[in-house]
């Protein structure tokens, strides 16, 4: 699993343009022989499990990252951009980024800290004043290699270090989708259908759409999540702590957890050993708030991996808490009949 | 030796102000292919000497140096983090979501966080963050990071070499790699020419705390002419037009009172005899650059400045020109080996008669 997360982590899928992130996906559930389709929006849903007691599920696990996008090329070659989905821009200034399906090297440039003036070291540098420099010599020149539209990711590769840890961009939510990419692999007692989802960044687009045509009647997400154990931060606002295991929400800023659904993971989590923790902010979202309110309604968990620095180029996480967080779902899944058969649709 | 593979060996080297002992085997070995003698001063400053041919030849030192701004440990926190100060003037700009390397008792990877935006209020989020707001996070268990780091160590901010369109490169380190460069390529051409003045080429230390290196390699060369080859700003949108120098549009020179007159107009004319592009960079008093410590050592030493333009300094952004480096190479070499050299009218009349 750590191998395909290294893999996704490559992959330039920001808001928008998840295509080779889908591709690599694809190929992966064609060699386990899964049925799967990919809807208009771009999510890709795999079918997995059999279609025999009345419990349908829909594990969701966003394809896409942060990033940019080219709007304006300016008269003397340089690229201006906006910010798709949400992250600390005063991360930005001297980041290289990979722009464009030809991966165009770009860094964000802004004037040296020597020609800057008192005020200007002491503030953060606004995101209309930030560009990308790609080297061109006029926007003619720009011209030929990029245009309006194009998308820009953080070039940022995979390393090991520390203990156990893992530093790449776009862990939020490649982790998720290598997750997926193994929970798909087992035998499941009911009907399964694994979306990989599209603009989770910019709204919970692709979730919001994938829910409609699987209709579950449970859901699970599998995200990425902040992780804030970290100094300067204390008490409740560490929100998860690294290495502590997978972290369950009950509320955030877009669904409340099922807590039936609840109980269940933390006993299964308790019975079986597997370290767990709860997010104790209420802070972020994801796939859950669209897929909660789709059709008639849906039972939903989202079981995160704590990320440090999350949103940024280098974001960290811990190798086992991605096992456990597999484990968990895992685990709790296969048990899911014994809780649910019969009473979901009543309930 | 292309330029670009020689730019990208030479920013890979980890050479922090103070610390630079470790790396300056590797610029030996590099300036040693071209050379009738290199060796390492006590300082490691590195000096590559090409003998002239002629007695009355002059003694020019070159020097570029070769050290990195970096960070130093200066204290731990619980749970694998490190707190830093700044070696050199560091950009905190582009600090935050970076990637380092510690060399402690050996290399150590680390990220470079702070608080998470969403736990920062918007008056905090609208200022720069302090050097002091942030840390290193190792992801090693306590014990094991006290035993391999110490406070004092030095930390290397991390990023990659990219080739870019319109011959153009970005990474860090190119402040002033690029000036290595240029001194590697100037002996490379030098090699094959026979030049009548004595060459000490010199990769130099500690320019970032302080022009260290440039202090104590003239007080041991006692050179009569001094090129000193640095980055000044590239064009920037919006930065002044006065401070930054268009990439790829010819070598700024240095004039100034920094600069000796005679000597930088003699080779502003050997540019325009060989065709080089110049672009004249002026400096009101101290350029920032070794050129201030040279000039008042010893008896006094005249010295010119030669300057390949840089945008985004002191970051792992840092983009220049290739070409840039090529030009001042060339310009530098020709100097060096030209017999047109003079540092007077009357030292001008030896030469004349010579």
């Amino acid at each position: 699993m750590i191998r395909t997360l290294i893999e996704l982590t490559k992959i330039d899928g920001v808001s928008g343009d998840e295509e080779q992130v889908r591709k690599y996906i694809e190929e992966r559930v064609e060699k386990y022989g899964l049925e799967h389709m990919t809807d208009t929006i771009g999510n890709l849903i795999v079918r997995a499990g059999e279609n025999s007691g009345n419990l349908k599920v829909m594990l969701a696990a966003h394809m896409d990252e942060v990033g940019l996008i080219i709007n304006h090329i300016t008269d003397d070659g340089k690229l201006k951009f906006a910010a798709v989905g949400g992250f600390d821009t005063r991360i930005l200034t001297g980041q290289h980024v990979r722009i464009g399906d030809s991966k165009i090297p770009g860094v964000i440039g802004y004037k040296s800290i020597h020609l800057q003036e008192k005020k200007e070291r002491e503030s953060a540098v606004k995101l209309k004043d930030l560009y990308i420099d790609i080297g061109a010599k006029d926007r003619e020149d720009a011209e030929k290699y990029i245009k309006l539209g194009d998308f820009a990711a953080f070039s940022s590769e995979p390393v090991f270090f520390g203990k156990n840890r893992l530093k790449a961009k776009a862990l939020d939510d490649r982790a998720g989708c290598a997750v997926l990419l193994e929970l798909v692999k087992e035998k499941w007692p009911f009907e399964l259908y694994a979306c990989f989802t599209v603009q989770e960044e910019v709204g919970l687009r692709g979730a919001t759409v994938a829910a409609k045509r699987v209709a579950p009647d449970i859901a699970v997400v599998i995200e990425g999540t902040t992780c804030a154990d970290v100094p300067e931060v204390s008490g409740h606002e560490i929100s998860t702590e690294i290495g502590k295991g997978p972290a369950l929400t009950f509320i955030d800023r877009t669904a409340i957890a099922d807590s039936i659904l609840l109980r269940h993971f933390e006993s299964t989590a308790k019975k079986e050993s597997i370290p767990f923790q709860w997010k104790q902010t209420v802070s972020g979202g994801n796939d859950a708030g669209k897929i909660q309110v789709s059709g008639s309604g849906v039972r939903v968990i989202a079981v995160s991996v704590p990320c440090r620095y999350i949103h940024s180029p280098v974001s960290v996480l811990d190798i086992y808490d991605l096992e456990n967080t597999k484990e968990l779902v895992k685990k709790a899944l296969l048990t899911l009949p014994l809780v649910f058969d019969g009473r979901q649709k009543n309930d | 030796m292309r330029t670009d593979t020689l730019l990208e060996q030479l920013c890979k080297i980890n050479a922090i102000a103070g610390f630079e002992a470790s790396a300056s085997n590797e610029i030996k070995e590099i300036f040693g292919r071209y050379c009738d003698k290199v060796w390492v001063d006590t300082f490691y400053n590195v000096i590559g000497y090409k003998k002239g041919s002629s007695k009355n030849g002059k003694k020019i030192m070159i020097t570029a140096h070769y050290d990195q701004i970096g960070l130093i440990v200066t204290g731990y926190e619980k749970n694998g983090f490190l707190r830093v100060s700044n070696l050199g003037g560091v950009d905190t700009k582009a600090l935050l979501a970076r990637e380092v390397t510690v060399h402690g008792k050996k290399d150590v990877f680390g990220v470079i966080g702070a608080k998470p935006p969403h736990l920062l209020s918007g008056d905090e989020m609208k200022k720069n963050v302090k050097l002091t707001d942030l840390f290193i996070d190792t992801g090693l268990p306590d014990e094991e990071l006290k035993e391999t780091v110490a406070v004092g160590d030095p930390v290397s901010i991390n990023s990659q070499f990219v080739r870019m369109v319109n011959g153009c490169a970005a990474g860090r380190n190119l402040d002033n790699r690029c000036g290595v460069a240029a001194c590697v390529l100037a002996l490379e051409k030098l090699k094959n020419i026979e030049h009548e003045n004595d060459v000490y080429v010199i990769a130099t230390v500690q320019e970032e705390a302080g022009l260290i290196g440039a202090i104590s390699s003239s007080y041991n060369i006692e050179p009569d002419i001094a090129v000193v080859i640095d980055v000044c700003h590239g064009d920037m949108p919006e930065a002044d037009k006065a401070s930054t120098f268009t990439l790829g549009k010819g070598v700024p020179v240095g004039v100034g009172p920094a600069f000796n007159k005679n000597v930088t107009q003699q080779l502003l004319k050997l540019a325009d005899q060989e065709g080089i592009p110049t672009q004249l960079c002026v400096e009101a008093g101290d350029p920032g650059t070794e050129a201030w410590a040279i000039q008042v050592s010893g008896m006094g030493i005249a010295v010119v400045e030669v300057c390949i333009p840089l945008r985004y300094m002191h970051t792992g952004a840092e983009l220049v020109n290739l070409e840039d480096v090529d030009t001042a190479a060339a310009l530098v070499s020709k100097f060096a080996a030209g017999r047109t050299v003079r540092l007077s009218k009357e030292d001008a009349d030896d030469t004349d008669t010579d």
